[in-house]
């Protein structure tokens, strides 16, 4: 998301895109969650701001939107962080070694699960499966899924977004 | 001008997410460079996986004798596999591992569901038919609504999905509801496969996911359903692209749509995303979730089956159920029923996973036992430790202690000792385990993922985390152990659905046949073992 931009115009685009996709969902039974997931997915997020204009479009009241967001895990409400990392934390992944994968990425971005690093660049996020539990333990990596994950290797991945983000 | 007449060599590497997620695409991208500096043709296709997990990425080279297999390749094998002569199927490299059927993991196994899964292009419409993909779906169009109902009863398919109701019941009861001509009934697909452990409905899904249209196309046709919905979880964005590209391959080729097959028949389909809730697993909560609301778990009664989504009756089936449909037609419910045994009829995929060996898939008849799966397929521990504790059925399930591991793998054996089998997971833990900790994790896990509608499991799973983290401080230990077992007793019986309900399972298992990482010994932690 650009800062550059004036404020106005910005809200204008928004507002903009939110119409076309409530456009695009209206007719659709059960249009909520579907009309939420496509506005994350081209805005990153789904800022408090915008509940008003998805409830009156999908003629729903402002609390059942709020309740539908507040509920799945996957909807966020504030920006993204530039990277998004998810470490899985079920069983599976525990019986290979998570648990250190855990304390490994909280302890070189200095932040705890649901926070994002100081310097603004990655988020990281407790995952409960990625269906990847036989070549356990698993990580995403800004959507990529990585599989048998050593220390090592989480190390590595790390290691590049740092150098991706110091470009 | 290249070698003339040089048939064109064909490879397989797989395009699951699993084998992506250690290097396929990169393995894949390698082999056609090669190719390509040594002037030679290749067919390269990327097909789902063999589930054999610990060999991903597995290539595999169709020669004169079939199908020949070299894993876990890695990008920087391929050249070496190259002047090994790995478009020959050459034996002449460690990786080799021969005809793929004949690896003794596979050779074993009795593969129905999952077919053609890593055999075929899961996006060729060519390839399915080819392997008797919609003779199911034929066969079905010639039959009545109740022939196609008793022909699932007869099959003895129950849901794979964990709860193991038997599906041609569910079906009939649909079917049954006094039809008023314009009552719009569903057939909705539950893949929102949450349970650690589990990845069979993502590695059908990835890997053949027609055979899940098929199957949902018959139930439409079965119960008179015209609409479906597949419910796909959100933590897999790959399951979403394949799942989505054969939908849309479904509908330009008529199988989908208002006239299926020429039938005047209709059944329309389509894939609806979670948004990382555990609860919508719960086939009620499930309902809400497609209707846009919270995943809220509904009080039952009503069955979905009588008023399901929108109101409608509806059809609640896991991907391995109505992925077992196709086979159930094509090859005759009769086939099917004579694998398995006792109430456990036809082939239980299981996912070995966790601290493995040789992890993946392996879809067997109901009846081998745990100790089996242990030796014969895991070969032991990836650490080359003692396997300590397994728990199996998802996070839900019991941690089940050597002295269980006899136990066959069928819903009521494992219902006998308080276990259960539910989607067919096996995890595996070494000697390092702490099991207070697991149990820990069991009630954090209940709390994070509640849906807040009933309260044992709401406050229940909270008070239950805090109640382990003291009693593994020892503060207080055995009043709050006694106050642990009362906890799981309301959970249990008070919860509406099987989240909270079935919490305890975890809890007390891993409490009553490892009391000594509770810090006490059995006596001391006492308690008659749930049966």
């Amino acid at each position: 998301m650009t800062m550059s931009q004036t404020r106005a115009t910005h809200d204008v685009d928004l507002q903009q895109t939110i119409q076309q996709l409530i456009q695009q969902h209206c007719e659709q039974p059960g249009a909520l969650l579907p009309l939420l997931l496509d506005v994350q997915a081209q805005l990153g997020f789904v800022a408090p701001e915008w509940v008003a204009t998805i409830a009156d479009g999908l003629n729903l009241s402002r609390a059942e939107v709020h309740g539908v967001i507040s509920f799945y895990h996957h909807i966020k409400t504030t920006a993204p962080a530039r990277h998004h990392v998810q470490i899985c934390r079920a069983e599976a992944c525990q019986s290979m070694g998570a648990r250190q994968l855990e304390t490994l990425a909280q302890q070189r971005l200095g932040i705890d699960f649901n926070e994002i690093s100081a310097d603004g660049e990655v988020e990281l996020e407790p995952v409960y499966c990625l269906g990847n539990c036989a070549c356990a333990p698993s990580v995403t990596v800004d959507g990529v899924l990585h599989g048998r994950v050593s220390e090592q290797k989480l190390a590595g991945l790390f290691d590049i977004i740092a150098a991706g983000s110091e470009r | 001008m290249s070698v003339a007449a040089a048939a064109t060599v064909k490879l397989y590497v797989p395009g699951d997410a699993s084998a992506l997620s250690v290097g396929a695409d990169a393995v894949a991208a390698a082999i056609v460079m090669q190719a390509a500096n040594r002037d030679i043709a290749i067919q390269l296709v990327r097909n789902g996986t063999r589930g054999m997990s610990w060999l991903e990425p597995l290539v595999e080279v169709e020669t004169a004798a079939g199908r020949v297999a070299y894993g876990p390749v890695e990008e920087a094998d391929v050249a070496e596999l190259f002047a090994a002569g790995l478009l020959q199927g050459g034996s002449d490299h460690p990786l080799y591992l021969g005809s793929t059927a004949a690896i003794p993991f596979f050779k074993a196994q009795q593969r129905l569901t999952f077919a053609r899964c890593g055999l075929i292009d899961p996006l060729s419409l060519d390839d399915y038919q080819h392997h008797e993909g919609f003779a199911g779906l034929t066969r079905a169009l010639n039959m009545s609504q109740q022939q196609i109902v008793d022909e699932v009863k007869t099959s003895g398919l129950r849901g794979r999905g964990g709860a193991a109701f038997p599906t041609g019941i569910k079906w009939q009861t649909v079917l049954d509801v006094a039809g008023k001509k314009s009552q719009q009934k569903y057939i909705v697909c539950n893949a929102d496969e949450g349970d650690s452990g589990t990845f069979a409905d993502r590695m059908l899904m990835e890997g053949d996911p027609f055979t899940l249209i098929e199957g949902m196309i018959i139930a439409g046709l079965g119960v008179d359903a015209t609409q479906g919905y597949i419910y796909l979880r959100s933590e897999y964005p790959h399951a979403q692209r394949i799942l989505q590209a054969a939908i849309d391959k479904a509908y330009a080729a008529g199988y989908l749509g208002s006239n299926i097959c020429g039938s005047d028949k209709c059944f329309e389909l389509e894939l609806r995303m979670g948004a990382g809730a555990y609860i919508c697993g719960e086939e009620t909560s499930m309902l809400e979730s497609l209707e846009g609301k919270r995943g809220m778990v509904r009080f039952k009664p009503p069955l979905p089956a009588l008023e399901g989504l929108f109101g409608q009756p509806t059809v609640v089936n896991n991907v391995i159920s109505l992925a077992t449909v196709p086979v159930i037609f094509s090859k005759g419910a009769d086939h099917y029923k004579n694998f398995g045994q006792g109430k456990s009829r036809g082939t239980l995929t299981i996912q070995l996973a966790g601290n493995v060996k040789h992890g993946g898939l392996l879809e067997l008849a109901f009846g081998v036992s745990l100790c089996e799966l242990l030796e014969k397929y895991a070969a032991g521990t990836c650490t080359g430790k003692p396997v300590r504790s397994v728990q199996v059925g998802g996070p839900l399930g019991a941690y089940l202690p050597a002295s269980q591991w006899h136990t066959p793998l069928d819903y009521e054996a494992f219902a006998a000792i308080g276990a259960m089998l539910g989607h067919g997971g096996v995890v595996v833990f070494d000697d390092s385990v702490d099991m207070a900790q697991q149990a820990q994790f069991a009630m954090q896990f209940c709390a994070i993922e509640s849906c807040g509608k009933c309260t044992p499991c709401r406050i229940g799973a909270v008070r239950g985390a805090e109640t382990l983290a003291k009693i593994r401080r020892n503060e207080d230990r055995e009043a709050n152990l006694i106050l642990l077992e009362d906890l799981c007793d309301t959970m249990t019986e008070g919860s509406l659905c099987a989240l909270g309900g079935l919490t305890p399972n975890p809890v007390r298992s891993a409490l009553h046949h490892f009391p000594q990482d509770f810090g006490g010994d059995a006596a001391q932690v006492g308690g008659t073992p749930h049966a």
